[in-house]
C-alpha cells in the first residue's frame, strides 16, 4: 500500500499538524496526536490523507483530528474526530461508521482474581452459552414491530423496563443509554428486519466479553469513585454495537446522502464522505435514524450485562449483592453528537463525529453523572486481548482542543488477513494460555485475526493522550478470560 | 480462472473479483464475500432467493448487490454459494442466489461482514477480463 508523504508539522512532542496549504479545499488544518515513534507506521498507509479529506467537510471547525490509534478506515480514518457547525455544516455517516454506537461497558466486582481463576473456564463457557455470539448468531429476545420501535426510541431504558438491569445502570451510561431525537420512522424496514433477530447478541469480528483484573492503579481516589479499590480486583468489559441494524442504517443513508450531496452542490474527495447539511431533511433524518441505531446498541449492551450477571451468580453461587457486578461506565466510540463548544470565543452548537474515538468530558461538565462530577467521565480504552486495557478520565483540555474526545483503543497495525497468515487459532489460544488468559471464540480464524501482534500497543496510545493532556490515566487492567464473537 | 483475490487493508478486508464478463465478475464478488464468512465447499444448494439491486452507477451497483445479500444473510441466515446473474446493466441487477441456512455445526463459520463499502471501489474491464475491487467493513 502506498506510503503517505505529506507534511506533518511538529507542534510539540504529541501534536502534528497537516497545514491547510497541503491541499486546496481543506477548510481547516489536520491535527494528529502521536509520538514521534508512531509517525513511521502512520505514514505506511493513507490514514493521514483521510484526515485531510475530512477537512473538506462544509462547516468543519477547529482541526480535522486524529487520535494516536489512527488507522486507515473508509472515508474517515479510524480514530478520527470532526466537529461541524449545526448552523451551516454537514453530517456524514462516514464519520460514524457502519457499526453505529459500537462501544464498551465496564463493570466492577467484589471478586478477586484468585477466586475467579479456578472457575474461569466454567464462567467463560456460561457466558458463551448465555450471550449468543459469532456469525449470524440470533438472540434470545424475540421482539415484534412495536417493541422494536420501543428499543429504537428508549435504548437501554427499554431493557431496564423489561427487567434487564437497573436504574443505576442507566445513570452511568453515556446519554443514560438513550440518545434523544430518535425517530423509528426514519429507520428502514430492512434495518429493523436485520436488527430483530440480533437483539442481545455479541456479533463477531473484534467484539468481545473480557474478564479482567486490575493491574495498576495510578489515581487511587478516582479509582475508588469508580468502585475500584485494589490490584487483583476482577472487572468485566463488554464490547459490541448495533449489529445488522446499524450497518443497514449506515448503508441506507450513505446512499441517500450521496444523492442529496449532488443536489446541495457539496463536493468531497471520497464517496464514503457522503454528507448533507445538518439543517436539511436528509441530514436530520440520518441523525434521527442514527440515534435509533445508537439506542439499539445501548439496549444490546444492557441485555448482555444482565445475562453476564446471571452467569456470574450461577457460577459462583453467590447473590449479585455479594458479587457486586455494578457498572463503572458505558461509552460509545462510533457516534455523532450535538454538543456545545466555545470556538474562537463564540459558543457554538456543533455536531461532533467520533469515528473510533471516545467522549472524554472533564470534572464538573453538566453532561456527566453526579457520581463522576468530581473526577470527570470515565473513558474506557480496551487494548488487544493478549495485553492490557486502560480506564482514564476526561480533562478540560480535551474539551478545549479535541471536542471532548480521546482515543478508543489500540488501533490495528496489521490486516486481518496478514494476521492470520501462518497463524492458527489453536496457536494463539496456546500463547494466550501461557500468559494466563483463557480465550473462547465463535468464529474460525477469529483468534488469529485478533492476536496481539495485529494491534498497536495500547499503552503507547494511551500514554500519548495522557501526556497531551486529553485524558488522565486511572487504572490499567489485564485480561484473564475472553469470549470472542 | 481464479475467482477472486483477497486484498490487504489494515482494519478491514477487501477482494478483487474476476470474470470473463461483467456478470461473472459480479457473481464472483458475491462468492468472494461469502468465502470470507464460511468455507463454501461445505455449503449446499438447498434453497434459492431472487435478488434485485439498483444503483446510480455500476460501482454503486456492486455495493447495492453485495449489501442486499448481507441483508438476506442477517434476516434469513442463508449462506449463498452460487449466483446466476439474470440481468445486468450499469444501474440494475437481477439474480438468483443459491445456498443454505448457516449451520455452525457443519459450516466452518468465519468472521462476519458488516457491509460492502464505497472505499476504493473499482469496476474495470480490459484484455477480455473484468475486475471488481471492493472493501468490506468486517
Amino acid at each position: 500500500m502506498a506510503r503517505w508523504d505529506g507534511p506533518l508539522k511538529k507542534i510539540d512532542d504529541y501534536r502534528w499538524e497537516i497545514p491547510r496549504e497541503y491541499k486546496p479545499g481543506m477548510r481547516v488544518p489536520g491535527l494528529i496526536y502521536a509520538s514521534e515513534d508512531m509517525l513511521a507506521s502512520i505514514r505506511e498507509e493513507q490514514a493521514a490523507e483521510q484526515v485531510v479529506n475530512v477537512a473538506f467537510l462544509p462547516g468543519i471547525v477547529g482541526h480535522s483530528l486524529a487520535m494516536p490509534d489512527i488507522h486507515w478506515g473508509y472515508g474517515f480514518p479510524i480514530g478520527g474526530v470532526a466537529a461541524t457547525r449545526v448552523e451551516d455544516g454537514v453530517i456524514s455517516p462516514g464519520g460514524v461508521g457502519y457499526d453505529i454506537n459500537c462501544g464498551v461497558r465496564l463493570l466492577r466486582t467484589n471478586l478477586r482474581e484468585d477466586e475467579v481463576r479456578p472457575k474461569i473456564e466454567e464462567l467463560l463457557s456460561q457466558l458463551f452459552i448465555s450471550v449468543p455470539s459469532g456469525l449470524g448468531s440470533t438472540g434470545k429476545i424475540k421482539v415484534g414491530k412495536k417493541e422494536m420501535d420501543d428499543i429504537l426510541t428508549d435504548g437501554a431504558r427499554w431493557a431496564v423496563k423489561r427487567g434487564f438491569g437497573t436504574e443505576d445502570d442507566l445513570e452511568v451510561t453515556e446519554e443514560r443509554g438513550c440518545l434523544k431525537g430518535a425517530d423509528p420512522d426514519r429507520v428502514s424496514v430492512k434495518a429493523k428486519e436485520r436488527g430483530s433477530p440480533q437483539s442481545g447478541t455479541l456479533g463477531s469480528g473484534n467484539h468481545f466479553i473480557e474478564v479482567q483484573a486490575v493491574g495498576e492503579i495510578y489515581e487511587p481516589a478516582m479509582a475508588q469513585t469508580m468502585g475500584i479499590d485494589d490490584v487483583g480486583q476482577v472487572l468485566l468489559l463488554i464490547h459490541t454495537g448495533s449489529r445488522g441494524l446499524g450497518h443497514q442504517v449506515c448503508d441506507d443513508y450513505i446512499r441517500t446522502l450521496r444523492e442529496a450531496m449532488q443536489r446541495y452542490g457539496i463536493e468531497v474527495p471520497d464517496r464514503e464522505l457522503a454528507c448533507a447539511p445538518l439543517k436539511s431533511a436528509e441530514g436530520r433524518n440520518y441523525l434521527a435514524a442514527m440515534a435509533c441505531a445508537a439506542n439499539y446498541a445501548w439496549a444490546n449492551r444492557q441485555c448482555i450485562t444482565h445475562w453476564a450477571r446471571e452467569c456470574f451468580a450461577g457460577v459462583f453461587g453467590l447473590s449479585l449483592r455479594q458479587i457486586g457486578l455494578e457498572m463503572v461506565y458505558d461509552v460509545a466510540h462510533n457516534i455523532a453528537k450535538i454538543e456545545s463548544y466555545e470556538v474562537d470565543g463564540k459558543k457554538l452548537s456543533l455536531c461532533v463525529h467520533r469515528k473510533g474515538a471516545t467522549r472524554a468530558f472533564p470534572a464538573g461538565h453538566p453532561s456527566i453523572p453526579a457520581r463522576y462530577k468530581e473526577i470527570g467521565q470515565p473513558v474506557l480504552i480496551p487494548g488487544d486481548m493478549g495485553r492490557y486495557s486502560f480506564v482514564a478520565v476526561g480533562t478540560d483540555r480535551a474539551v478545549k482542543e479535541s471536542f471532548g474526545s480521546v482515543c478508543h483503543g489500540a488501533g490495528r497495525k496489521m490486516s486481518r488477513h496478514a494476521a492470520k497468515r501462518g497463524v492458527r487459532d489453536a496457536d494463539v489460544a496456546r500463547d494466550l494460555a501461557a500468559k494466563g488468559i483463557i480465550a473462547k471464540c465463535a468464529s474460525r480464524g477469529g483468534l488469529a485475526e485478533e492476536a496481539s501482534e495485529a494491534y498497536k500497543d495500547v499503552a503507547e496510545v494511551v500514554e500519548v493522550c495522557h501526556r497531551a493532556g486529553l485524558c488522565r490515566k486511572v487504572i490499567k487492567t489485564y485480561p484473564i478470560g475472553v469470549v470472542k464473537g | 480462472m481464479k475467482r477472486f483475490d483477497i486484498l490487504e487493508h489494515t482494519a478491514d478486508t477487501g477482494i478483487i473479483a474476476y470474470g470473463n464478463d461483467m456478470p461473472e465478475a459480479f457473481a464472483n464478488a458475491a462468492y468472494g464475500m461469502f468465502s470470507l464468512m464460511a468455507d463454501l465447499k461445505q455449503v449446499r444448494e438447498e434453497t434459492s432467493r431472487y435478488v434485485e439491486a439498483e444503483a446510480g452507477d455500476r460501482e454503486s451497483l456492486v455495493v447495492s448487490w453485495l449489501n442486499e445479500l448481507l441483508y438476506l444473510f442477517d434476516v434469513e441466515r442463508i449462506i449463498f454459494r452460487r449466483f446466476d446473474i439474470l440481468e445486468l446493466t450499469d444501474t440494475r441487477l437481477k439474480a438468483d442466489a443459491y445456498g443454505e441456512k448457516a449451520d455452525a455445526s457443519r459450516h466452518r463459520l468465519r468472521g462476519g461482514v458488516k457491509a460492502a463499502t464505497y472505499h476504493m471501489l473499482q469496476v474495470s474491464e480490459g484484455k477480455g477480463r473484468c475486475r471488481i475491487r471492493v472493501i468490506f467493513d468486517v
